[in-house]
């Protein structure tokens, strides 16, 4: 049997890490999932000193330095609050591989305790907050990218949906091959462009096919990647970070 | 159709190729399509978690025993009658198995399919020895008639599609041109059984070698296996070191995970179980049975607990047939004996890191091998691990550790290190590179190629999210 994950009741306080990419290219994102935690009255500690997970050294095997980036991050939060990240796959690097990063050195306990801690947004909200949505929206077609760290790392494939299902005036399409891999793969796009590539282009068909003229993703790389295809083909599909579709259809 | 030579080395131009060419695309996304639909059909509402679990266990226990196991495998199979030969590398087991040839006077093996004779280039040296060896798998055969090399382990001419084979049985054999399935088949069966008949020596594989019964067993559907095991008066079993069990009883639950897995069936049409030569009064088997148990870097991999777990493979092809970049590229472009998930984290330690290091990093990590391995070999991590290994990372014990390390990549990921160390300056950095978006090329190497670039957004979370908590204090001051 797959174990079952135990979920805490909603928390007074939360952190909130918001993980590189959406630093530097959606930082509205970020804010959007402050908000939606924010109105359910959740205080939000983001702290100033974060940086990255370290993942992207992780999969390249740079194992020390990789190391070196999540130790920077594991002071970051002393208090016991839970630790929620809008992309599952730096939650996915965090919950899964910072035990494994840090087992049989000085930091393993703190690092076991901190990833114990780590959830990724849609899942916080769905399990944890119990969100209720109300679409304020118009009505229209949505097709939804889940990532494979939420889908397979982070065992998620449910609670984006779940949470789309909730907006009334939205029909949620599934494109074929939903559960494939849209082909970033963090430095594989660079490493292996072609099929990457290859990848991105039958993911775009794919979702192109459904009607829908939005997508939405819990992870920024997919956003990236899916959305920069689109928008280099000039095709009229355009892709937002979860976070920022919630807030916008519910605000 | 011209032959080919694949390498590892070689992996980028070959993928490109690949990806080029529509015929093999579309041979591979209709087969694998297909392949994934009957596994999920076929597994359908089973607890295939308790199932995997119960897998993995059986492998992990015979691997945590497995120098014993061997000792009670060679005891059990002489015991039967059945010889045993130890051949530490191909080389040596390709030695012994034509000298077993040789003492027959041999001139033609009739072989069963066999992935390890594949990686141990048998077919090439016994030709080289003046004796013919013939393919008698079906697909082994068109891809032996068509001078090529197996493109998946379970389907190896999976890349060819009706067209295809039709015109290399036409070359090749003299048949009609057709897209009648059942016309081809025919013709093959036909020209392999006269060969079946005449041959002096079957070769096969073994699925799984069971230490304590010293039962060799061989799943195969075409019943070609037993041909090649009971026909020729003498049948040599090659097996890689890994695939003994301790129990029979293991058996059953890793041949349902194995034929579901791999094709989707609930069974396959033959089972065999071969547990010794010809005894006095029966009419039919051979008069001899040998067994060659190949290391060939299997207990170099074993030494090491994390590796390790890539020798509980039973060789479902899954990984392959889940694997959206095997799906695309097909299994020639790895230029490998074992392609795909699995064999990128195989190869490196059967043909080192200098030849293979394109390999661990030809994956997304999306998970999807490691999600339908049927053992729950954890392939992801593997491939993290030899990615390590490969920029000298690791714990150096994979031939060719280190070879993929530049200085160039070691100083960026060490100046990544840094930045990503020192929030004040990384806080600086990001905003800054928001700040010059502007100045940001528009060309980004091969991303660019395809996608547009990504914007930077000209503020950062840490400063929108300073903006919004200060914005919050003075509502709350009001």
């Amino acid at each position: 049997m797959t174990p079952v994950k135990l979920y805490p009741p909603k928390p007074e306080k939360a952190y909130f890490f918001g993980t590189c990419l959406v630093d530097l290219f959606y930082p509205e994102a970020g804010l959007d999932g402050i908000r939606l935690l924010e109105r359910e009255g959740i205080e939000v500690l983001f702290p100033q000193d974060q940086t990255c997970c370290g993942q992207p050294a992780y999969t390249s095997g740079y194992q020390n330095e990789a190391r070196a980036v999540a130790a920077a991050q594991l002071d970051l939060f002393p208090e016991p609050w839970p630790i929620v990240v809008p992309s599952g796959s730096c939650g996915g690097m965090m919950r899964t591989h910072y035990p494994q990063l840090f087992a049989g050195t000085d930091l393993e306990k703190q690092a076991n305790e901190v990833a114990g801690r780590v959830y990724e947004l849609t899942e916080f909200l769905v399990h944890v907050c119990h969100l209720r949505l109300e679409d304020c929206g118009t009505s229209e077609k949505v097709a939804m990218h889940t990532s494979c760290s939420a889908r397979r790392e982070m065992g998620l494939a449910e609670t984006g949906p779940a949470l789309l299902a909730q907006l009334g005036e939205v029909e949620l399409v599934e494109q074929a091959r939903a559960a494939e891999c849209c082909g970033f793969g963090g430095t594989f796009a660079v490493r292996h462009p072609e099929v990457s590539a290859a990848m991105v282009e039958d993911k775009t068909q794919a979702i192109e096919e459904t009607g829908a003229k939005r997508f939405v993703t819990s992870d920024c790389g997919c956003l990236m990647n899916i959305g920069g295809r689109f928008e280099q083909q000039k095709k009229a599909v355009t892709g937002e970070h979860i976070a920022s579709y919630l807030w916008r259809r519910t605000s | 159709m011209s032959v080919q030579i694949f390498t590892p080395r070689e992996f980028h131009r070959q993928a490109h190729d690949a990806l080029g060419d529509p015929q093999i695309r579309a041979n591979f996304r209709k087969a694998m399509d297909g392949l994934m639909t009957k596994r999920r059909e076929v597994f359908g509402d089973w607890d295939l978690e308790t199932l995997r679990e119960l897998g993995a266990n059986i492998r992990l226990r015979a691997l945590s025993k497995l120098p014993d196991l061997l000792e009670q495998l060679e005891a059990s199979c002489q015991a039967n009658g059945i010889k045993v030969h130890w051949a530490e590398d191909g080389e040596e087991a390709c030695r012994i198995i034509r000298e077993i040839c040789e003492s027959h006077d041999a001139g033609s093996v009739i072989k069963g399919k066999s992935m390890v004779s594949e990686e141990m280039h048998l077919n090439a040296h016994l030709e080289e020895a003046g004796i013919e060896a013939l393919e008698s798998d079906l697909g082994e055969y068109l891809v032996q008639l068509n001078e090529q090399t197996p493109s998946h382990i379970i389907m190896p001419a999976i890349h060819l599609n009706t067209d295809e084979i039709s015109e290399i049985l036409h070359v090749k054999t003299g048949t009609e041109r057709t897209r009648d399935v059942d016309y081809m088949t025919a013709a093959a069966r036909s020209q392999l059984r006269q060969r079946f008949m005449n041959a002096d020596v079957g070769v096969s594989g073994v699925n799984f070698a069971v230490a304590e019964t010293g039962t060799l067993c061989l799943v195969e559907n075409e019943g070609n296996g037993r041909m090649t095991t009971s026909v020729p008066p003498v049948h040599i079993a090659v097996t890689g070191i890994e695939k003994v069990v301790e129990h029979l009883r293991d058996v059953p639950p890793l041949y349902a995970l194995l034929t579901r897995s791999a094709t989707g069936q609930h069974v396959t049409t033959y089972f065999n179980m071969i547990s010794s030569p010809r005894k006095q009064g029966e009419h039919d088997g051979p008069r001899e049975v040998h067994l060659v148990l190949v290391d060939n870097g299997r207990s170099s991999i074993y030494q090491d607990d994390e590796l390790l777990d890539t020798l509980r493979c039973i060789r479902c092809g899954a990984c392959m047939n889940h694997c959206p970049v095997y799906t695309r590229v097909g299994g020639h472009t790895y230029g490998t004996t074992y392609p795909g998930p699995i064999g990128s984290i195989l190869s490196p330690h059967l043909m080192g890191l200098e030849d293979t290091k394109d390999l661990p990093t030809a994956s997304s990590l999306c998970g999807a091998c490691g999600e339908v391995c049927p053992v729950k070999i954890p392939i992801p991590d593997l491939l993290v691990r030899l990615r390590r290994e490969s920029v000298g990372e690791g714990r150096g014990n994979v031939p060719g550790a280190g070879v993929k390390r530049t200085r160039k990549e070691a100083a960026a990921w060490k100046g990544f290190q840094w930045l990503a160390t020192h929030p004040g300056a990384w806080r600086a950095g990001i905003s800054m590179a928001g700040k010059l978006k502007a100045l940001m090329p528009a060309k980004l190497g091969p991303w660019t190629d395809y996608r547009s670039a990504p914007k930077p957004a000209g503020t950062t979370l840490h400063a929108l999210v300073k903006r919004h908590q200060a914005s919050k204090a003075h509502e709350e001051e009001r």
